[in-house]
């Protein structure tokens, strides 16, 4: 398995957005491609991270900071050895103030604004809805790209279930206002008039929930529906924005089995959606020389043959006054051995499965276990270098 | 720690990835093979449960996957079907279809009504005594906390109602450390690390319910004492390195970075752990288990899980 180069990729598009399954290092990646690209193709690059690990943070010197966008100044880059052509700038996804933001901008006036933010009910709506995130995100996306501030927007995306969340968070939420259901919701509020055809409906909602929670809810809804208009609006720009040629979606994932098949599922639906899977990357990929045939063998030696090797060994001649026991050098030989064999039924299974993907991008990379946690910039330009395809180092 | 499969009900929760899946399931097999009859519930229907044990498709209907286990996928519509029927004596599904519409937007407002359905379904299970142990496959942190604390939530938001009568003996049967205990899984790595220790604080502040132990999944091998390793540094380097690829074979280079990068990762998960085991400083019980060099990822490497928690649950 040749490894592929995402360096085209963020040469090339304006926006690249970053999903897959949670726990498979996708943050981290994304905000090593961006480094990259500021560092190597020059140019100005904003990543948007969901939430990042303390060290990223650090690493990106953004500890602390919420959605405003910052500079990683040079001295960071300096400290790696690098002098970089672009530049690098990161912003971390506050949701609840991104929300609080975005009912300023929607609402008909301040005063209905204050209202909603003031409902007890709102703090839920963007705290918990399920796709609030995911709005958020897509919002926050066409919002830096359309100010023409950067070259180059890298997009981290929460994790969710899957990525017809993330892409259609902005139709739902428009959906969402426009919905019959919500007018029915609301009517009671608007009007006294009960339509016959609704009643049935209220008499079981009554009864299960209760008139006035029901009338609080349908009181926010009130509010919130005063927003229609710009949401429905904004929504739709940000559908042409992500289906533009300037986006490209790259899946990251592991090898292991069920990040893989929620991998394989993300790049269905996009695919379904008609959005271009670009690349995928396959992150914390083993080592290949584990597949080797020729060092299981030496593995499976050193496995059954241990006395005899560490004999040997010891009866070459070692240093003068270094005094090893055979008997521990046997041991750990053994345990070399086994080691290397137990590591190789996982990158056997995991390359069987990378090769049974039905369907991948025409670009895969691999990323290679690092054995170490980044907590710097060198850390993130030198898990770059993989993405950019280079060969990896021993 | 052997008290836990003592429990009626275990809500096993974790950052995505850790395996939250698989210690459910095995923690279900292994208290069916102690002779409870148990109950695993998939909370977030994504087929994995289904996979662990290698059944079919998993509904919201239980079904048996072994002798005394048996396994069901949470769907909150069937669920406020089931509830309607049982509760309010409200039969057949001719009118639950717009309500089941309306519940879209209401628990997208309201706190807690989606999540009152699973909790109270699981709940229900306990209450009803159909099992010994109900085993949730619940939620990932981010979404737990919400649901724990869903019934009080609906009790402070729905002054009337069917729904709110039907909170208070959710909440005392979550709030009763004998009976519920939450089970938080791991990886000894940074970020799943880190949000254990975020979620047992939100847990313990915002949740009526017992952090019963933290599963600490995929731990790698200790492979070399101190005087071990500083032998196999010593193959790493000449002259030793040169007489033992002439011994073995040249391949043998291989075979050493293989072993070093598993010491490697060991060592950087000994110090996750580390900050894990300060942090929760001896008051929450740790339970590991090791990292499974298997070759497929379904009974097999259940059955091995529920082993291995079998001898630390001992």
């Amino acid at each position: 398995m040749t490894t592929g180069t995402l360096e085209p990729l963020l040469a090339a598009k304006e926006i690249v957005v970053f999903c897959g399954p949670g726990g498979v290092g996708k943050t981290t990646t994304a905000a090593a491609a961006a480094a990259m690209s500021a560092a190597s193709l020059g140019a100005k690059t904003l990543v948007v991270t969901v939430d990042p690990a303390r060290r990223l943070a650090d690493a990106l010197g953004m500890a602390g900071l919420g959605n405003a966008e910052t500079p990683v100044g040079p001295a960071a880059f300096r400290a790696a050895g690098v002098e970089p052509r672009g530049e690098l700038w990161a912003a971390m996804l506050d949701t609840k103030q991104s929300w609080d933001e975005l009912v300023h901008r929607h609402a008909p006036d301040p005063a209905t604004a204050r209202r909603i933010l003031a409902n007890p009910l709102y703090e839920n709506v963007s705290g918990r809805f399920v796709q609030s995130h995911d709005y958020i995100a897509m919002e926050r996306l066409y919002e830096v790209h359309t100010s023409g501030r950067y070259d180059l927007v890298v997009v981290d995306t929460p994790p969710s279930r899957n990525a017809l969340d993330f892409i259609r968070a902005p139709e739902r939420m428009a959906e969402f206002f426009a919905s019959r259901l919500l007018r029915l919701l609301t009517a009671p509020a608007r009007s006294r008039l009960v339509t016959l055809a609704s009643r049935p409906f209220y008499q079981l909602a009554d009864r299960v929930l209760g008139s006035q929670f029901i009338e609080d809810i349908a009181e926010f809804f009130l509010l919130f529906q005063s927003m229609y208009e710009g949401f429905a609006e904004r929504a739709e720009a940000v559908r042409r924005l992500v289906r533009a040629r300037r986006t490209a979606f790259v899946v990251v994932t592991t090898l292991e089995t069920t990040p893989l098949r929620e991998a394989e599922r993300f790049l269905a639906t996009l695919v379904a959606e008609g959005l271009h899977p670009a690349a995928l990357v396959c992150n914390k990929v083993l080592p290949s020389y584990l597949l080797d045939p020729a060092a299981e063998a030496r593995a499976e030696r050193l496995r059954t043959e241990a006395p005899r090797v560490a004999a040997a060994l010891a009866a070459d001649g070692g240093d003068p006054g270094a005094e090893v026991p055979a008997e521990a050098l046997a041991r750990v030989l053994a345990e070399v051995g086994d080691s290397f064999r137990r590591f190789a039924v996982v990158a056997k299974r995991e390359a069987e499965q990378r090769a049974e993907l039905a369907r991948v991008p025409d670009t895969v990379v691999r990323v290679p276990y690092l054995d170490r946690d980044i907590t710097d910039l060198a850390g993130l330009l030198a898990l770059a270098r993989a993405l950019w395809g280079q060969p990896e180092e021993r | 720690m052997s008290g836990l499969l003592d429990r009626r009900l275990l809500v096993v929760t974790g950052k995505g990835g850790v395996g939250k899946t698989s210690v459910a399931a095995a923690l279900g097999l292994l208290a069916a093979q102690e002779g409870r009859r148990t109950l695993v519930c998939e909370v977030d229907a994504k087929g994995d449960l289904a996979n662990a044990l290698e059944v079919g498709e998993v509904g919201f209907e239980p079904r048996p996957v072994q002798h005394r286990l048996w396994a069901m996928a949470m769907h909150t519509e069937e669920s406020l079907q089931e509830y309607l029927r049982l509760q309010l004596h409200i039969p057949g599904a001719s009118r639950v279809g717009p309500l089941a519409r309306i519940l879209d937007f209401v628990a997208t407002a309201a706190p807690g009504v989606r999540e009152i359905l699973t909790v109270g379904k699981l709940a229900y299970e306990v209450r009803e005594r159909h099992y010994d142990l109900v085993v949730a496959d619940a939620s990932a942190s981010g979404h737990i906390v919400g649901q724990l604390t869903a019934p009080q939530a609906i009790n402070d938001l729905v002054r009337v109602g069917a729904i709110r009568s039907q909170t208070g003996w959710v909440r005392d049967l979550l709030a009763d450390a004998a009976t519920t205990g939450v089970v938080v899984t791991t990886t000894p790595e940074e970020m799943p690390v880190r949000e254990t220790i975020e979620l047992i604080g939100r847990i313990s502040a915002e949740t009526p319910v017992e952090v019963a132990a933290v599963v600490v999944n995929r731990v790698l091998p200790e492979l070399f004492s101190h005087a071990e390793e500083a032998l196999f540094e010593d193959l790493r380097r000449p002259p030793a390195y040169e007489r033992l690829a002439a011994a073995v074979g040249p391949e043998v280079g291989d075979v050493l970075a293989a072993a070093r990068l598993a010491v490697t990762l060991r060592r950087r998960g000994a110090e996750h752990l580390e900050a894990l085991r300060a942090e929760i400083d001896g008051a929450i019980d740790v339970a590991y288990v090791p990292y499974l060099f298997t070759r497929g990822q379904g009974l097999r490497t259940t059955s091995q899980l529920a082993e291995a928690l079998g001898a630390e649950l001992a």
